[in-house]
């Protein structure tokens, strides 16, 4: 399938500040990307070129076949773009600034009605339909926000941080409703949420400082940390050095080491080799040299970790495969 | 999924549609119709001397014109962009399928719309002055028109200076004195500042420029198409530089 945003060598400049250094990126429909960075890494204005608000200094942005510089108002009609903080006319009504969004769009009369109600549906705005935008909570600012990004049902959504300042029943309410247009679309969301990666994304991409730092799903970039697939062991401190003498004698596994000791217990780690987790193996050395297992899992890592390897310069020593 | 286009009127209208009624959904709206109409009518007959002229004309009414103009056009075109840029609704604006000639055409409209009911709110003096005597009409009609592309002239230069800055209270500050220094240009307040080294043609051409002269020709009564081209070319010309300023700024 061809890429619907395509992005090539794009980069940003805001005077001697690069905020976008040469970034390439394609995302297919029927993806889901989580844009992941830090602060200040250049999400916003990523998607703000995307969206056609900034121009890219250089290098290229393809959406559905259009390119940026030359067909801004194609690429417009076909993009639903939820800013950052999601700004609306706040001494407006909701059912006043739909209209509005509905006009801009081009549809009329019965079509323009159909759309709205369609929209207010979805998002549940009708308790609020009639409020000025000012006086909503910022849940409902940010459904209002949604709403006019999916009024034309466009090929291709991109939603900057759209369960920002939303409750949890919001947040999933949000998410799920990505996930049901997520077939026929190619969305983007950028998010600090690094759990929402894992439950709507089907791909993230992370950047700093203006540059790609990693793509994949959330599964490849777990497997990014050095202790992902690695399997924690507690034992009594009493039986420690028996287990871990018990524990070196496996096979498939890139060693052993001591993660914790809390009062009577005490965690062992052993790392997995080439991502084999060797967790049967564990078990069946550890209950055959007649050792208390207290408890045994498989460590995943978590993608906050990964996250602040791939960015924190500070702890960029921390995984030396990065 | 292909739509209709939307042609370029279109956006304008809806554009111009939301404008107009943010106007009247806040208190704005009416304060600016209040004290134009109050101020203008107040200007007529204490300084004006409306009825110690003993002519049945407006000429008095619409003298004033210029300089009420001069503080209050700024004063509602100081938010059409600087408003959108500071709230950051903006981006949101931007990013819809539109132009930036459609939008800055759109919220033009809105504001010059808005003028244009304030001016007609005065229609009370029209009839005054008919009922007290036999005015030209004409020339009265041809007034309310230069006036009302004078207006056009001088929003046009304030939504120039609204799309340059955020901060409301400098686009109000700079509109006002440019718009002061477009109205008085045919004066020697101003010219004597370029007689002394400037070349003639320059000196001349300030000087045309100014809304004053071109004003005071269509209120006595002398109607020239150069006048109504000049005011016309005015606001062209402002937008334009409007466009500019939105498309250059709102990526800074």
């Amino acid at each position: 399938m061809s890429a619907m945003i395509a992005l090539d060598n794009v980069q940003k400049r805001f005077g001697s500040l690069t905020a976008v250094d040469d970034l390439t990126l394609s995302i297919a429909r029927g993806e889901v990307l989580g844009f992941l960075g830090p602060n200040g890494a250049g999400k916003t204005t990523t998607m703000r070129m995307i969206a056609g608000f900034l121009e890219p200094t250089g290098g290229s942005i393809q959406v559905c076949g259009f390119n940026v510089a030359t067909d801004p108002i194609e690429i417009k009609r076909r993009i639903g773009y939820l800013p950052e903080g999601a700004p609306i006319y706040g001494d407006m009504t909701c059912r006043g600034f739909l209209g509005f969004v509905a006009e801009v769009r081009g549809y009329r009369g019965a079509e323009k009605k159909r759309r709205i109600a369609e929209v207010v549906d979805t998002v549940s705005l009708n308790a609020v339909l009639n409020q000025t935008i000012d006086t909503l909570s910022k849940g409902f600012k940010r459904r209002v926000g949604l709403a006019q990004a999916i009024l034309h049902d466009p090929d291709v959504l991109i939603l900057d941080e759209p369960t920002d300042g939303l409750d949890p029943n919001q947040k999933h309410h949000v998410r799920e409703l990505i996930g049901t247009m997520a077939s026929d679309k190619a969305i983007i969301i950028s998010t600090h949420i690094l759990e929402e990666v894992e439950a709507v994304c089907t791909r993230a991409v992370v950047i700093n400082q203006g540059r790609l730092v990693a793509d994949g799903s959330a599964e490849e970039l777990l497997a990014r940390l050095p202790h992902h697939n690695a399997v924690a062991v507690t034992v009594p401190v009493a039986e420690a050095a028996a287990a871990r003498a018990a524990l070196l004698k496996l096979g498939h596994m890139g060693g052993v080491e001591d993660s914790d000791t809390k009062g009577v217990l005490t965690t062992l780690r052993v790392m997995p080799h080439n991502g084999y987790a060797p967790v049967a193996e564990v078990a069946h050395h550890l209950k055959s040299s007649d050792i208390t297992i207290e408890s045994l899992y498989v460590e995943r890592g978590r993608l906050d970790d990964v996250f602040r390897v791939l960015t924190d310069d500070a702890a960029a020593g921390y995984a030396p495969r990065v | 999924m292909r739509r209709r286009d939307t042609p370029l009127v279109f956006s304008v209208a809806a554009i111009a549609k939301r404008e107009l009624s943010g106007y009247f959904a806040t208190p704005v709206a009416y304060v600016f119709i209040v004290i134009f109409v109050a101020l203008s009518s107040a200007f007529t007959f204490y300084i004006g001397g409306f009825f110690e002229r003993g002519q049945a004309s407006l000429e008095s009414f619409f003298n004033f014109h210029p300089w009420l103009y001069m503080f209050l056009i700024p004063a509602v075109s100081m938010r059409l962009w600087s408003e959108e840029r500071k709230s950051g609704t903006i981006e949101m604006l931007m990013t819809l399928p539109i132009s930036t000639v459609a939008a800055v055409i759109g919220k033009f409209v809105a504001a010059w719309a808005f003028i244009a009911v304030a001016l007609a709110l005065t229609f009370p003096l029209w009839i005054t002055v008919n009922v007290l005597g036999q005015p030209d009409n004409g020339v009265i009609a041809a007034s309310y028109a230069g006036s009302l592309l004078m207006a056009g002239a001088f929003l046009a230069i304030g939504s120039c200076f609204s799309a340059l800055t955020r901060n409301q209270v400098i686009a109000f500050i700079v509109a006002a004195a440019v718009c002061f220094l477009f109205t008085m240009s045919g004066l020697d307040l101003v010219l004597d500042v370029f007689r002394g080294w400037a070349p003639h043609i320059l000196v001349d051409t300030i000087a045309s420029l100014s809304f004053l002269s071109h004003f005071d020709r269509v209120t006595k009564g002398l109607i020239d198409v150069r006048d109504l081209v000049f005011f016309v070319s005015m606001i062209a010309l402002w937008l334009y530089a409007t466009v500019v300023a939105v498309d250059v700024e709102r990526g800074a």
